[in-house]
């Protein structure tokens, strides 16, 4: 006798089972319908703050979280509205997007491109943020730019200054607010020629990673253009805090113009070594020694103190700005906050009206028709002016201010005073610029991802 | 079952149920309630726990068993991660080769700077391993990643390009990393009623590897070769005297853990392909330190429980702020409200730290075994007739730990 207990009952018992176990996958699986991804279905959308918040830039991080949340109470007609007033398209009426309430949830960028895209990735995968906003520094912002383009979502950037975010790596699923380190060269130029002459030999020192170098870069070849000659860059390490050892170099080098390329906390420690040496009170070659930092933030004004006094720099954006719309931005955040916004506060709290805006218009999230509502568009009433968001690199273009550290500041948040604003067509370049990727530069096809 | 004895099997089981079945674990509470803050199953995090857990398990061969406490680990991290995002840009997106050369690359620099740094012992060991790190860290940071040589594409990481040659990338395959075809990112959502659960094909390559990497562990620790790492750490010096070169056996555990740390960096990169230098900053080799003393050094399980323990902090308490605190407690009057939400926001959002640093401190004082110790002395209390045999996998391996230093 066989001693195998397969019985006819048994059989069909576990062919039974096993069919539901093979069937469960495919009767539970939410099928893909979703047109994209992270398509909102509830009464509310969901956007992703990533800032840094823990970091060298985390003041930074703090200030553009105010200025999104902000945006946020604007969008769902909480607050006076801001500048929903003075925006030049009126498509928000003030009840969310598309009918639907604005949530937001916020991560932690910790100025690392790695932890960058964590936060990112966590937002998209578990709260469902339909688009990701804010960042400080263009590493993260390339990166995170990336992962959004890959996870089919908008990525609308924060504060990032290299030429490269919309250069050699601009993305169909990105887009930039902040100005460039082209333009930074582009508007201080005729300014460093007017207050400094044509004949001037400039030494540069250069926060040693991609910024620094496309800054350096930029700035350098439109210097050289007015006739100034460069005398030499130095890289510094990105972790140094003391800069002396790279100034005594300087002043035996024969410059008469010291520019530093460096950011944040780079720059307050290298111009107050700058200044201890007392570069300031040299004269060289006959003329008045200087120093230039070309990408100034109010919170670097704030931590360099009196050293600030007479640099030039150039802005995005300064909250003395005497336009509607910044007048209206101004009011809005200064009332519920107590100080003035930054000039990375004012792009992040632009791009989320932007973006709801853009959805508005388009009528849907997806954003493939998100991108194209903001492609070439023109606005005006956000503070910075008449401003075009260029469709082959999704760059905005706008004027670029020119500022100067106060002579007399009457309070803590008037360090700086515009000197110029460079009107945006001297600052305008082609989409296929040598410093931009030439013409190999591509932003590939958009992705709505699912 | 597969050379292990009996309390192993029963370890290495519950390691392969608890990693399969992980989605649902992790995911307790429905998608829509308040709870769902402390949801875990999604693939991002799922896949930084195994991959956490393999570099973890791969730094206990070093640490728990020879008592080398190496300070650079992110070194080989990093470099099995580049070595996978480069195989990505040349060749293609399949992850097996690029991972196989994350390990073999790993390898070989671990080979390297063990060879100079196993010539010390002690603190001088950890000093070594730490600049060789930082230094690592520095030239994938600015100095390999200028205009002219770019191997590492610096503070952006090193990313795919369109225009990379990718000379094997077939055209219908996904455009990411994929394993023949199937993509990385590739998600299944399964719900029942309220509950989600996500079934990742990129957790699943990955929580093979740490069921494999695991296993591998289990062996070395039951090993000849194992006990002779645990007499180097018991008494170097008196090994020595015996007429043993304990050096080859010291170095070999370093470059396995090398290797481990590859596979890790390798795996993250696959999931997400992209490779950042801060990944091989000394703070990310002090991560897995302590990992590996928060989950128990020296057991088997412990270090994979403390990588858990400690990305559940990073990805989660990180990310309650004062607006979800708010909401929490919103059914408290106002006033009240403000001063309990103001006494607890310190400790989480980007406090987290802080509150892992508290419980970094209450182990270590009170449980020196780590996690593993704690899980002990509660089994130890609720079964107490049981614990008489005293059998106990973990056990053994945390007892052997003790004569350290």
């Amino acid at each position: 006798m066989s001693k195998s207990t397969l019985t006819r009952r048994g059989l069909l018992k576990t062919s039974a089972v096993a069919g539901a176990g093979v069937a469960l996958p495919t009767i539970f699986t939410a099928s893909s319908a979703a047109a994209y991804m992270n398509e909102p279905t509830g009464s509310s959308v969901t956007l992703g703050f990533n800032v840094p918040q823990t970091g060298p830039y985390a003041d930074e991080g703090a200030d553009e979280l105010l200025a999104q949340k902000l945006a946020v109470e604007h969008l769902n007609g909480e607050g006076d509205g801001g500048c929903l007033s003075t925006f030049t398209s009126k498509a928000l009426q003030g009840n969310g997007i598309l009918g639907k309430k604005v949530e937001f949830v916020t991560g932690d960028t910790q100025t690392k491109s790695d932890a960058a895209r964590a936060s990112a990735k966590s937002m998209i995968e578990k709260d469902g943020a339909i688009m990701i906003n804010g960042g400080s520094s263009s590493g993260v912002a390339v990166a995170v730019q990336g992962l959004c383009q890959e996870a089919g979502i908008i990525f609308m950037a924060g504060l990032t200054h290299a030429n490269d975010t919309t250069g050699k790596d601009r993305k169909a699923n990105g887009f930039r607010h902040f100005f460039n380190a082209y333009m930074s060269g582009a508007a201080l130029a005729p300014v460093l020629a007017k207050e400094m002459g044509e004949d001037r030999r400039a030494y540069h020192l250069t926060a040693d990673y991609n910024w620094g170098w496309t800054q350096e870069e930029s700035i350098v070849a439109s210097t050289e253009a007015l006739g100034w000659e460069t005398v030499n860059t130095v890289k510094t390490p990105l972790a140094s805090t003391d800069f002396s050892s790279y100034i005594t170099p300087v002043l035996n080098s024969g410059a008469d113009v010291l520019v530093l390329n460096h950011y944040g906390g780079n720059m307050v420690n290298s111009l107050t070594n700058a200044i201890q040496f007392g570069l300031l009170d040299k004269q060289v070659n006959g003329k008045d020694f200087k120093i230039v930092v070309p990408l100034y933030s109010e919170l670097m004004a704030q931590g360099a103190g009196e050293n600030i006094k007479g640099v030039l720099g150039s802005m995005n954006y300064n909250w003395q700005l005497e336009n509607e719309g910044s007048k209206a931005f101004v009011k809005s955040f200064g009332e519920k906050y107590g100080k003035p916004p930054s000039n990375s506060a004012q792009t992040c709290y632009a791009q989320v009206l932007l973006y709801a805006d853009a959805c508005e218009r388009a009528g849907t999230f997806n954003p493939c028709g998100v991108a194209e509502a903001l492609e070439g568009f023109e606005f005006d009433g956000l503070g910075n002016g008449k401003t075009l968001y260029r469709a082959e690199d999704h760059q905005c273009f706008k004027d670029v201010l020119v500022v100067r550290g106060a002579q007399n500041p009457s309070s803590q948040y008037d360090t700086l005073e515009i000197v110029e604003i460079t009107p945006v067509d001297q600052v305008m370049y082609p989409p296929n610029h040598p410093m931009f990727g030439g013409d190999e530069a591509t932003l590939g096809e958009c992705n709505a991802g699912a | 079952m597969l050379g292990l004895n009996k309390k192993d099997t029963a370890l290495f089981l519950i390691v392969i149920a608890l990693t399969i079945l992980a989605p649902f674990i992790l995911n307790p509470f429905p998608t829509n309630s308040a709870m769902a803050q402390f949801n875990a199953g999604y693939p991002d995090l799922m896949q930084r726990f195994v991959i956490f857990g393999i570099f973890a398990i791969g730094f206990n061969i070093l640490f728990g068993l020879t008592g080398y406490l190496s300070f650079g680990h992110a070194a080989f991290l990093g470099v099995g991660s580049y070595a996978a995002v480069w195989m990505f840009k040349l060749f293609t997106y399949n992850v097996i080769p690029a991972i196989v050369v994350a390990v073999i690359l790993a390898g070989l620099f671990s080979l390297l700077i063990g060879y100079i740094s196993l010539r010390r012992s002690g603190i001088y060991f950890s000093i070594l391993t730490l600049a060789f790190a930082q230094m690592s860290f520095a030239l994938a940071y600015s100095v390999l990643s200028n205009p002219k040589f770019n191997l590492t594409n610096g503070e952006t990481g090193l990313q795919v390009y369109g225009d990379d040659p990718q000379i094997f990338h077939g055209a219908g395959l996904p455009n990411l990393p994929h394993l023949f075809g199937w993509s990385m990112r590739g998600n299944n959502q399964m719900s029942f009623g309220a509950w989600d659960f996500n079934f990742n094909t990129g957790y699943y390559v990955c929580a093979v590897c740490m069921i494999l990497a695991f296993y591998i562990a289990i062996r070395i620790f039951r090993s000849p070769f194992g006990m002779m790492l645990r007499a180097v750490k018991s008494n170097q010096t008196r090994m020595t005297y015996t007429g043993l070169n304990s050096r080859p056996y010291a170095l070999a555990a370093f470059v396995i853990s090398g290797m481990y740390a590859g596979l890790a960096g390798g795996l993250m990169a696959a999931v997400d392909p992209l490779a950042g230098a801060e990944r091989m900053q000394w703070t990310a080799s002090g991560e897995v330190v302590l990992m590996t003393i928060l989950g128990g050094a020296g057991t088997l399980i412990g270090p994979i429980l403390g990588a858990g323990f400690i990305k559940y902090f990073e990805n989660i308490f990180s990310k309650i702020n004062d607006a979800v605190l708010h909401s929490w407690f919103s059914f408290l009057p106002d006033g009240l409200e403000d001063v309990v939400v103001a006494l607890i926001y310190p400790f989480v959002g980007k406090g987290w730290h802080l509150t892992l640093g508290m419980l970094f401190m209450l182990v270590v004082i009170f449980l020196p075994g780590g996690l593993v110790e704690g899980g002990q002395r509660i089994g130890r209390f609720t079964f107490r007739r049981r614990d008489a045999k005293g059998s106990d996998a973990e056990r053994d391996a945390a007892n052997q730990r003790n004569p350290a230093e």
